[in-house]
């Protein structure tokens, strides 16, 4: 043929147990879920791998399902079924705002939610809203079955906390009711495009004091984080404005980003407050 | 390897090589040549294909992962009478100019189209906007391509359903 076919074997198990022992006994294998990161990765010669193990059609990785008090997400539940899900519209309705504006239709179609996390990208935009909800990811492996939370999951730039052999099997969000909920991600066009900044802010208020809040960012840091000072700062005061300027100027000064193609370190770090501020107040319900 | 999957609505047997893409064994192994070769990176969409009814770029897709699964393309959709109403609205609102991004732009409107006859609700230019985000078009007809979309919902949701 004309065209070279990516030159690697190529493994379809039949179940989650056959998965990670190809996975532990073959050298160089890797997990292939959508394949919409690893497939650009390999072809473009940034990742290598000896085999792929398709993981994609495993019934028991697929799904999402109300639990009652909690929400579970397989973790090869693609993520314009997260778009078209009404368990996600209703109770992780931050998560379903993110994902709807990840690729494009065709690459929702294919990519996976466990992908998007493993393939731990700084700007994985399955992550602010993730981190914001405090997830809880259900890892298997050779040695048995472990819950890792998703603020843990991130160890640096493309690294999860995964180890050889182990498979994320599934995301698992406790309900909560919150007063309010951002989503803005700023990327260099409005559609199909990768981050620049993105922020997820949850807020709780009761008597018109901040009880809780949650602030997350990608494509800031090596890993996508939480801005724990600047939420801290916020718990116990009153809803201002006031507050929530020097919250967004607490979250500025937490991130550490980096000169790239799509924009300059310190252009990110300008936008971390401005959208933190406006996630925050959208929040609030205020325009 | 031996990889079965139906195509157009026959049931296709093809041995490939497992780290093929289905860009290449559809064009290359298979000689369906609507389904066009362009970035290879996701990223323009005119090798859309309709993969169990919904669209996705079959660059990022290894044949072996379609094994049994239903892939469709334009071929197959010559006789839809919903496919044909779409295509006359293509031709009527000059949708298209070049060529090279129809075949996937109508792919993925008709997949739309039905999506929506299925909810039966109602929609927007900027759903359909939307919905047409992973086809690059760089003749410009997006404006021409959500016309000719929104004509057709709005005759066919007049009429009995095709």
């Amino acid at each position: 043929m004309y065209y070279k076919a990516l030159q690697v074997k190529y493994f379809k198990p039949r179940s989650l147990e056959e998965a990670i022992d190809i996975l532990t006994k073959i050298r160089g294998s890797k997990v292939l879920a959508g394949g919409t990161d690893l497939l650009v990765d390999l072809k473009t010669g940034r990742v290598s791998a000896e085999a792929l193990v398709d993981i994609g059609s495993l019934k028991e990785l697929r799904g999402i399902e109300d639990l009652g008090d909690r929400v579970r997400i397989g973790a090869t539940t693609k993520l314009q079924e997260i778009v078209e899900s009404d368990v996600m519209a209703k109770e992780l309705p931050l998560l379903r705002k993110a994902v709807e504006n990840m690729g494009s239709w065709q690459i929702r179609n294919l990519a996976t939610i466990g992908g998007n996390l493993c393939n731990a990208s700084p700007a994985a935009d399955t992550a602010p809203p993730l981190l914001a909800y405090e997830a809880e990811l259900v890892i298997v492996g050779p040695k048995g079955s472990r819950v890792v939370p998703i603020t843990k999951f991130f160890t640096g730039y493309r690294r999860v906390a995964l180890e050889e052999g182990e498979i994320l099997k599934e995301i698992v969000v406790k309900k909560s009711t919150w007063s309010g909920w951002s989503y803005i991600k700023l990327g260099r066009r409005s559609s199909f495009t990768l981050s620049i900044v993105s922020v997820a802010t949850l807020i709780s208020i009761r008597d018109g004091v901040f009880e809780d809040v949650r602030i997350a960012l990608n494509s800031v840091a090596p890993t996508p984080i939480r801005a724990y000072a600047a939420e801290e700062y916020l718990r116990g005061k009153e809803v201002s404005l006031s507050a929530l300027e020097r919250a967004a100027e607490i979250a500025r000064e937490e991130v550490s980003p980096i000169d790239d193609v799509r924009a300059s370190a310190w252009y990110r770090r300008e936008m971390v407050f401005r959208l933190t501020l406006d996630s925050l107040k959208s929040s609030l319900g205020w325009s | 390897m031996q990889v079965s999957f139906k195509l157009n609505g026959n049931w296709v047997s093809v041995e490939v090589e497992p780290g093929e893409i289905l860009l290449d064994t559809l064009r290359l192994r298979l000689g369906v040549k609507s389904v066009k070769r362009g970035c290879e990176r996701g990223e323009c969409g005119a090798c859309t294909v309709l993969l169990n009814g919904k669209p996705v770029v079959s660059c990022l897709l290894l044949t072996a992962q379609v094994d049994g699964m239903d892939v469709m393309t334009v071929e197959g959709l010559r006789s839809d009478p919903l496919f044909g109403a779409l295509v006359e609205e293509f031709v009527r609102n000059f949708s298209i100019q070049c060529g090279y991004c129809s075949p996937a732009m109508l792919l993925t409107t008709y997949a739309y189209v039905r999506k929506v006859l299925e909810g039966k609700r109602r929609a927007s230019v900027e759903e359909i906007a939307k919905a047409i985000e992973g086809n690059l078009c760089r003749c410009g007809t997006y404006p021409r391509v959500v016309r000719a979309v929104a004509s057709v919902l709005s005759k066919v949701m007049a009429s009995p359903q095709p």
